[in-house]
């Protein structure tokens, strides 16, 4: 199959969504709902259009970015190295294991105030926010990952002359690489909650703030269309995210 | 302790711990020499321990009774000087052939141009031409185990250890990987010690063979088996059949206490 009838295919499959906004725009320009609570989405496009004009998406859009950005990955990186330390090292793992279980369920929205009164309002609260919230699953991934490192394949590397710390870069990282590569996608949509829902409640820019500020001001048009931006940012994320993943594990036929 | 011998097996007992219920004896006051270039068999049931054993030598387990020395030195962890051939391959998966190949060459601080050439070379020697840059996932068994073969003898260990290496593979493979081994060994001695449950393929493979016994695994006998691996026919010899049929009597007695033993 050529790619353009792939990408052909791929469009047809968000079909749904055309008929979803069409009904939108339908029911709210027959005013069967209320238009402040559904203005009708070609107004919605309208404000879109203004505020990227104006700056105001792209000024806030920018902020988001770089706290989402530096979260995720912070986030990344400290739970990759934690989680492959904890399953190569007995010790650290006795250490850090009950931490992390209790860590782990806790409703990372539940530390927004907390990472205010520690960070204040500006970028630093968002950035820890996100490396609280997002740092775990990974460590967990990659824990996961490390532990399941074949016998065999340790041994080998071994017998071929790999250090014991080179063999951990050779063999148990690359092998830990499927789950952890899995665990990270679930942190980066993580990392798109925590940061719009920090936004909302202590923040003086960025989208959260900008959809929070827009929506106490009744202006729902610029509102709706501050939402669909960051939904659909959220969606290319992964789609690129997915395609990434998958050029690293391209080993696995 | 001077000795001919490459390797000695000196008094080796080990107990297997599982993570969970008892320990068990695996292996039994062992005791085995193999000389320079020699290809030694290690033959018996399943569970007799024979892969321990292999295990052992190659430094992957720590030996706790008796001694193992190598070239005179007591074996304390694995070395490049004992490589090693699993029965599932052990590919690294995120390598394409060639990558897995030049891995020990790289760990042996080899330069780029003569690492490139050396693996070019062990690549055609066990015919995988033209995949140099397959991954493991596009191979079939047979082809694995070439370019496990491959990436073994690159970096050129004195001592190849093989865990029943053709065990994974159908028959019609096992019994071409069998005359490919046979081959390549001729035109790049080694010692070899081959852990196999197939009789005949150890009969064929080695010089002597070394039957094992149920748990507790034991060295029950060794027995010489050198043929002229040259003959095509060999299979067929008079003398090739009946070294078999000796070995399979030998064995049989042990599969059938090894079965016993099961719960």
């Amino acid at each position: 199959m050529t790619s353009l009838a792939n990408i052909g295919k791929e469009a047809f499959r968000y079909t749904p969504l055309l008929l979803i906004a069409l009904a939108w725009e339908t029911v709210s320009r027959l005013e069967l709902v209320s238009t402040t609570a559904l203005p009708p989405l070609s107004d919605v496009v309208a404000a879109w259009i203004d505020m990227i004009k104006n700056g105001d998406l792209i000024s806030n859009g920018i902020a988001s970015f770089y706290r989402g950005v530096s979260g995720l990955v912070l986030s990344i990186v400290i739970g990759a190295v934690l989680g492959i330390v904890m399953a190569w090292w007995k010790t650290v793992n006795i250490l850090l294991a009950p931490l992390v279980e209790i860590f782990y369920p806790l409703p990372k929205s539940a530390l927004i105030p907390v990472t205010v009164i520690w960070l204040g309002f500006g970028d630093g609260s968002k950035i820890l926010l996100i490396v609280l919230g997002c740092m775990l699953p990974v460590t967990i991934g990659a824990f996961n990952g490390a532990r399941s490192s074949e016998q065999v394949l340790v041994w080998s590397a071994r017998s071929m002359g790999a250090s014991k710390l080179r063999m951990l870069w050779d063999v148990v990282v690359p092998g830990a690489m499927p789950e952890l590569l899995n665990a990270v996608r679930t942190a980066l949509a993580l990392s798109f909650i925590l940061l719009v829902s920090s936004e909302l409640i202590v923040a003086q820019k960025g989208f959260g703030y900008l959809i929070g500020y827009l929506g106490a001001n009744g202006n729902y048009d610029a509102m709706y269309a501050v939402v669909l931006t960051v939904a659909f940012l959220g969606f290319a994320a992964d789609r690129i995210y997915l395609v990434i993943a998958k050029r690293v594990l391209a080993w696995r036929e | 302790m001077a000795s001919q011998a490459q390797i000695v097996v000196d008094n080796v007992s080990h107990m297997y711990r599982p993570p969970r219920g008892r320990a068990v004896l695996a292996l039994d006051q062992i005791s085995l020499e193999v000389h320079t270039r020699e290809f030694v068999a290690l033959l018996g049931p399943s569970g007799c321990g024979k892969s321990t054993l292999l295990y052992l030598i190659g430094g992957f387990l720590p030996v706790e009774t008796g001694a193992i020395l190598v070239d005179g030195k007591k074996v304390a962890a694995p070395g490049p000087d004992r490589g090693i051939v699993f029965q599932h391959f052990a590919l690294f998966p995120w390598k394409t052939v060639r990558g897995n190949v030049l891995y020990g060459l790289e760990r042996q601080g080899m330069a780029k141009i003569e690492r490139e050439k050396r693996a070019q070379e062990f690549i055609e020697l066990v015919g995988l031409h033209g995949f140099e840059d397959s991954y493991p996932s596009q191979l079939s068994g047979g082809m694995k185990q070439r370019a496990a073969i491959a990436r073994t003898l690159a970096f050129d260990p004195e001592i190849l250890l093989m865990d029943e290496p053709f065990g994974a593979l159908d028959a019609q493979t096992r019994g071409l990987m069998q005359s490919e081994l046979l081959r390549i060994w001729q035109r790049t001695p080694k010692t070899v010690i081959f852990v196999t449950h197939d009789v005949q393929e150890a009969v064929y493979l080695a010089d002597r063979v070394a039957v094992m016994s149920a748990r507790p695994g034991r060295i029950k006998t060794i027995v010489d088996t050198k043929f002229d691996k040259t003959d095509p026919h060999i299979h067929k010899a008079k003398a090739f059949v009946d070294k078999v049929d000796e070995l399979w009597d030998l064995v049989k007695e042990e599969a059938i206490k090894a079965q016993g033993k099961r719960p």
